[in-house]
């Protein structure tokens, strides 16, 4: 027997998703009897009867696996604490560097105020351990940094990478998208740093509307014309 | 003496006054709301969770719901004195324990979620319409809860229950003197707060809380549009 597919819906704390005892609850819904609640606000959608809330707000929730970037914010003897601008502080303890260290000198590799993109290893409730130790994770040396909220994270990367991968084709520069909410970008042109910060923004302002992969694309055309119409008044 | 009961502003003694509510007034805080029955107007704002300050109030068990109430100076006809007093620090406790038994927030360990509650203009009943701004401000910031809860003050005028009571009527001495019953409900009709300023019948009592009931599906119903309404602006 198929059930009809839920449409996406709004729904708040405390309002019955489904009735029935055919879906299972997810990420924020609860079993109440034979109702399925959500307890948070944002959007409800089903897939293969699992029955879950997308948030639309909150802060973020570090999970294992994440890609993230942090701040350098203190130098301990076994390692570096690292603040993810979230509420729990981060540890990248020595042995997850990827080359030899002294102990004398962890400044060396990396200092306090150092950014760099790490990896979530392990999320206890005594904190989040992180590693470097894999191709694309280390200490970022240049480029733009900007934050967004870490809700809006999906939506800038796209189904597939598809929006992101549109962003790095029109500017031509590398993007590192933490699940925290902080972006990195590296280009060759400042202007072009400057632009991809531009259509992020773009893409976080209008993360509800539909199609949105196309409307960036025609972003980029506008912002593109507007940029020569004034290279022609210079010249 | 069947003559139909008015009061002085042509309500019902069932009929609150004007509602309206809005989520999201307060950019830089992770979710808000404003809530006004007629004149009395509630501004509620919620940041974190955050890492609690002062440390030696964490709690490694859960994590902990703080309100701050607070009548700005120019709230009322005659000028208050800013800053917390007596029964600002009373009522602020009191919304606390309206809203925390609808709040999931066990894992948020040694976490604080602030929530600052100003009234913008008061003519009675603020508690009452700050409970409700603070509720629908921690649903917009995304913070997990069983349900929203609403909240509405009854009182007697004379040996008639009224519903929502504004200035004039919650100083009626004549009669059987002035009462007030702020009750605070979650949506099913389960109560998390209730305060008695007056004296009243339990026979009477029981009347209250069903008229509690009825007033606060209507004000759960102009919390959810608020809630809803809000995505479909940015759309």
């Amino acid at each position: 027997m198929t059930k009809e597919k839920i449409e996406r819906k709004i729904v708040i704390p405390g309002e019955v998703i489904v009735k029935g005892e055919d879906y299972l609850p997810g990420e924020g819904t609860e079993k109440k009897g034979d109702e399925l609640i959500a307890i948070r606000y944002g959007l409800a959608e089903e897939s293969n009867r699992l029955v879950k809330v997308i948030a639309l707000s909150g802060i973020y929730q570090p999970r294992r696996g994440n890609i993230i970037i942090g701040k350098v914010e203190n130098i301990t003897f076994y390692g570096w604490v690292i603040d993810l601008d979230s509420p729990e502080g981060a540890f990248l303890p020595l042995q997850e560097v990827p080359k030899y260290v002294d102990k004398d000198r962890l400044n060396e590799i990396l200092d306090i105020e150092d950014m760099i993109v790490a990896k979530i290893i392990g999320v206890t409730s005594r904190g989040i351990d992180l590693t470097i130790k894999s191709r694309g994770l280390g200490k970022i040396d240049e480029g733009i940094i900007m934050k967004i909220n870490s809700n809006k994270v999906p939506r800038v990367i796209g189904k597939e990478g598809s929006m992101i991968n549109l962003i790095k084709k029109e500017s031509d520069c590398n993007i590192t998208v933490g699940q925290n909410g902080l972006i990195w970008i590296k280009g060759n042109k400042i202007g072009n740093e400057l632009l991809v910060k531009k259509a992020i923004m773009f893409v976080s302002e209008k993360s509800f509307t539909h199609g949105l992969t196309d409307e960036v694309k025609k972003w980029f055309e506008k912002e593109r014309t507007k940029n020569k119409d004034k290279i022609d008044k210079i010249k | 003496m069947t003559k139909a009961f008015k009061r002085s502003d042509g309500r019902k003694f069932d009929e609150t006054r004007a509602m309206e509510a809005k989520v999201g007034v307060v950019p830089n805080a992770n979710g808000s709301a404003i809530f006004s029955f007629g004149d009395t107007i509630a501004i509620a704002a919620v940041y974190g969770p955050r890492k609690m300050h002062p440390q030696h109030q964490q709690d490694p068990e859960k994590g902990t719901l703080r309100c701050h109430y607070s009548m700005l100076s120019f709230s009322v006809s005659e000028r208050i004195r800013p800053g917390p007093n007596r029964r600002s620090t009373e009522i602020s406790k009191i919304t606390e324990w309206a809203l925390e038994p609808v709040l999931m927030i066990k894992k948020y360990s040694n976490m604080a979620i602030d929530v600052h509650i100003n009234i913008l203009q008061a003519n009675a009943s603020t508690r009452c319409a700050g409970i409700n701004a603070a509720a629908l401000a921690l649903a917009h910031a995304g913070i997990p809860m069983k349900d929203i809860v609403s909240s509405i003050s009854i009182g007697k005028i004379d040996k008639q229950l009224v519903v929502d009571l504004n200035k004039d009527e919650e100083d009626w001495e004549e009669g059987e003197g002035s009462t007030d019953i702020p009750i605070t409900m979650t949506a099913d009709g389960k109560i998390t707060h209730i305060q008695l300023d007056g004296r009243i019948t339990s026979k009477e009592l029981k009347e209250v809380i069903e008229l509690a009931r009825k007033a606060t599906k209507e004000i759960y119903e102009v919390q959810k549009k608020a809630l809803k309404d809000s995505i479909k602006n940015i759309k």
